[in-house]
């Protein structure tokens, strides 16, 4: 391939020669994937197991919002009710959206993206999926036993004292997961360091590559300290060594200082990868170059870094000092910054594009408008006072969740159906998947938007009972999740379909400029036949000199390799 | 009732945290209208094949822009976190004879205790216009005291005692939440913020069982528990003398002091270990298997009846 702007299409009106010879078909048995190192099939264990653990966190929630429909604690008692959002908590942060992204697609595409044959370790990456399903086991194994009622923040002396869940083998199953996500972490930031392929300079990376640097950067620096609180945690609660307990000398607020400093970083290793995801399709199907390259790469490196310095804001009323408190609400705010500019980044990249509106790109409008919403209640949240009355409320459940699954949710289903054509070979029925998306826009808002009202008006979470001026909030809102799991199974359907009797995609069914794109769907086993070699920056959906046109979209699809 | 209002604005501080709010919303939807209106008017102008001017972007698109913005966002999140910090300061300051009510937090009831002694569990009673000064503190997990009327929260920490204060301005009935999860009943751990006139709180005050019962249960526990036998004056046992404690600062060996407040006398009674008094030898026993809590209320009511000025307070 000589380059990655015209010459990239010269490649892909080739029909596809190894049909046949891809990475699926190079060996079929159950051992051949259990023994994989092949990045791809690794990020499709990734995906599988993801998907159970996703669809155990929303039927636990299914059951949470079933319950919330009358103010009286009805449907199940008030340990289950615990024990079903701690379930909904646990397993939706560390066993789906961390690694959603990065486990998924950061393994199938990124060596792709910069031209690799693999990643840097591949039996490490392998090594990181059993880990990631040891961990899983563990926390499948604490809810078969009875569960732990903790929530997902497992704040002492609650978890450490006074909890009579299965804390242990829940912090057990987080902990050894928290090593799979630095083992690909460090995986990801070798492969980035050593095996670009030539011509692949920093500058020319494509952000999704960025994304996924900086996540590894921060699950690397962060997850350590997730593991050393988990097991000062299990110390004190197991062997009654007193460190948060302050009865015996412990101090009660370390374990949130500890917590945070992972945790807020955390939502960072969420959304990185989703704002990665985002820059490729945005360009993709505006046709634009991205605007202003090295500035998202930029406010990528400081969401990472700044990201670090603001995990007091989640302890404004917790007793830390006035001081403090300034200081990291002005943090708070500095790190608003970054994200806002990568909004008004991708709003320009639109301009004089030539935009078609398929079904990621639909998905990516919705996280647009989903993360910039909950970005800006997350300004409210960052200033003091105004936190003393929402922290602990449902304005801040809607705010992450906005975030959380507007943001990163919206973006992972932007991303699993920009590269379904190139994992699998196979187009899904785009009506279908337009539809799907815009179902899952407004099942969010339905779901969420309630949300900000009853917290504003002072609705405490993780309340099982309520008052009952707050009912109508609460039937919307599980209307909205009636809605949106409907749209999350949608998917599940449509693209199973396209397995069977999808048409075939060819290498490029989007025309999109990116190495990926450049070989097979789905790629062989080594990813390229011949190794690329870049000569510009990416994005060149269109030259210098001129706008976008778009003619050979249509040349491309008339002449498909189908 | 105000409790079915659900905006209700009943502290001298609700007012200032939402027109904060109302400001960062107005400031919020500009931004959110000014990028969305920009995307829909791209994604309609420049749809594929519309014949809308394209070519490259002209070269202050690239840079100036870029450089506004920026600076724009930054000047504007630090102006926000200015404006945000100089609102409540302003409020600081309040002339303050501030009422002074303990309250108790544990797994799942709120348990109040007023400057004359008056108790209630649950409800709070408060005089409208005076400022309060809740002193709070948890006998078990961390718990959260949260009036949304009042804008006002805090959480209460075991061993800890923490700080909260306010400005009724309104009468009426208002939630109570317990806003930190702290285990099965936590939805339940919520109570009644009761505003009164000023006059009709100095009057329910007064007709509440005052501690003096308490007092005199803790006396006669003081005896059946045996405590008499080593702290009575005239004991034989060294052990010190329990008149004038209470409020009072205490030499602990080490060279440590204390203010005997509830907690040290609660601790002295459970974790007798804990501190020990200078010049004693640690012989008492701990009673945390033996009293209760309602119990231990009682003795330590009673062993604040033993210093005359606190328990008139
Ligand atoms: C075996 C004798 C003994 C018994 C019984 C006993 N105490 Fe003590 N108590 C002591 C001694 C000695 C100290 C001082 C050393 C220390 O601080 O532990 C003390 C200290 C105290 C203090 C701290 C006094 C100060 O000056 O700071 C309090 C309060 C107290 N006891 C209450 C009680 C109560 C209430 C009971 C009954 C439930 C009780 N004690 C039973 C021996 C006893
Ligand atoms: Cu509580
Ligand atoms: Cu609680």
């Amino acid at each position: 391939m000589s380059d990655i702007t015209a010459g990239a299409y010269e490649y892909s009106r080739t029909p596809s020669i190894g049909a046949v010879d891809n990475y699926l078909t190079h060996g079929r048995t159950l051992r051949s994937w259990l023994v994989t190192t092949d990045h791809k099939r690794i990020g499709i264990l990734y995906a599988l197991s993801i998907t159970v653990f996703f669809f155990i966190g929303a039927i636990a929630m299914a059951i949470v919002r079933l319950d919330l429909i009358t103010p009286a604690p009805d449907l199940v008692s008030d340990d289950t009710y615990n024990k079903l959002f701690t379930l909904h908590g646990i397993v939706m942060v560390w066993f789906f959206l961390i690694p959603s992204i990065p486990a998924t697609f950061g393994n199938f595409m990124l060596p792709l993206m910069i031209g690799a044959k693999d990643v840097a370790f591949p039996r490490l990456n392998l090594t990181s999926w059993y880990l990631f399903v040891i961990g899983a086991l563990f926390t499948i194994g604490c809810i078969v036993a009875g569960g732990v009622d903790t929530g997902w923040t497992f704040y002492t002396p609650y978890s450490s004292q006074y909890s009579h869940g299965f804390v242990i083998p829940a912090a057990a199953g987080v902990f050894i997961t928290g090593f799979s996500s630095i083992l690909t972490g460090l995986n990801f930031i070798t492969t980035i360091h050593s095996l670009r392929t030539p011509g692949m300079h920093w500058f020319r990376l494509p952000l999704f590559v960025w994304a996924m640097y900086t996540t590894s950067a921060v699950m690397i620096l962060a997850t350590p300290v997730l593991a050393m609180t988990l097991l000062l945690m299990s110390a004190e609660r197991f062997f009654g060594i007193p460190i948060f307990d302050p009865a015996r000398g412990g101090d009660p607020l370390l374990f949130q200082h500890l917590f945070w400093f992972y945790s807020h970083p955390a939502v960072y290793i969420m959304i990185l990868p989703a704002m990665g995801v985002v820059s490729e399709i945005f360009t993709c199907y505006a046709r634009r170059r991205i605007f202003g390259y090295s500035f998202m790469v930029y406010c990528m490196v400081g969401i990472a870094v700044v990201g670090f310095f603001v995990w007091g804001h989640h302890m404004f009323v917790a007793g830390q000092s006035p001081f403090a408190n300034l200081v990291f609400s002005f943090m708070s705010f500095v790190v608003a910054v970054p994200s806002a500019i990568k909004v008004f980044n991708w709003t320009a990249t639109l301009y004089r594009g030539q935009i078609t509106f398929e079904s990621p790109f639909l998905y990516c409008l919705g996280f647009l408008w989903l993360f910039t919403f909950g970005g800006l209640t997350g300004l409210v949240l960052a200033t003091v006072p105004l936190d003393v009355h929402l922290t602990d409320t449902y304005f801040v459940v809607a705010h992450f969740h906005y975030i959380m699954v507007g943001g990163s949710v919206s973006a992972f289903f932007a991303a699993l159906h920009y590269w379904w054509p190139k994992i699998t070979g196979r187009m899904y029925d785009e009506a279908w998947a337009r539809f799907a998306a815009i179902l899952m826009f407004f099942g969010f808002n339905l779901t969420f938007f309630p949300q900000f009202i009853m917290g504003y008006a002072g609705m405490p979470r993780r309340y099982h009972a309520y008052a009952p001026e707050f009912q109508i909030f609460h039937v919307l809102s599980t209307a909205g999740a009636a809605v949106l799991g409907a749209a999350y199974a949608l998917p599940a359907l449509y693209l199973l379909w396209s397995l069977r009797r999808g048409e075939r995609a060819g290498p490029n069914p989007w025309c999109a400029t990116g190495l990926e794109w450049q070989t097979e769907s789905p790629p062989p086993r080594d990813n390229f036949r011949t190794p690329p070699v870049v000569v510009a920056a990416p994005y060149q959906y269109h030259s210098e000199t001129h706008g976008p046109d778009y003619q050979h979209r249509d040349i491309e699809r008339a002449q498909g390799t189908v | 009732m105000e409790i079915g209002n659900l905006f209700a604005e009943a502290s001298q501080n609700a007012g200032v945290v939402d027109l904060d709010f109302l400001v960062l919303t107005i400031i919020s939807m500009a931004i959110f209208l000014l990028v969305f209106t920009l995307v829909l008017v791209f994604c309609i102008r420049y749809r594929r094949g519309s014949n809308a001017k394209r070519g490259r972007l002209p070269e202050i698109m690239r840079r100036e822009i870029e450089a506004g913005w920026t600076a724009g966002t930054v000047f504007l999140a630090l102006f926000i976190f200015w404006w945000a910090v100089a609102a409540p300061a302003a409020l600081q300051g309040q002339p303050a004879p501030a009422l002074k009510i303990h309250i108790y937090a544990k797994q799942w009831m709120w348990q109040v205790e007023h400057p004359n002694g008056a108790r209630e569990i649950n409800t709070l009673h408060l005089p409208v216009g005076t400022p309060v000064h809740l002193l709070m503190t948890s006998q078990d997990v961390i718990h959260s005291f949260y009036v949304p009327a009042f804008r006002a929260k805090h959480d209460v920490l075991p061993d800890r005692i923490v700080e909260l204060e306010f400005l009724p301005t309104k009468i009426g009935t208002f939630h109570l939440f317990c806003a930190e999860f702290c285990g099965t009943a936590h939805s339940q751990m919520t109570g009644q913020v009761i505003v009164m006139r000023q006059e009709d709180y100095a009057h329910w005050r007064e007709v509440q069982p005052q501690s003096e019962t308490l007092a005199a249960e803790g006396a006669a526990l003081f005896h059946s528990l045996g405590c008499s036998g080593c702290h009575d004056p005239a004991s034989a046992v060294h052990a010190p003398d329990l008149r004038g404690v209470f409020g009072h600062i205490v030499q602990l060996q080490g060279g440590r002091q204390v203010v005997a407040d509830e907690a040290y006398v609660r601790d002295s009674i459970l974790l007798p270990d804990k501190d020990i008094v200078a010049g004693f030898a640690p012989i008492m026993p701990s009673f945390s298997n033996v009293v209760n809590n309602g119990q231990i209320e009682s003795l330590i009511a009673y062993i604040r009846s033993l210093s005359p000025q606190e328990s008139a307070q």
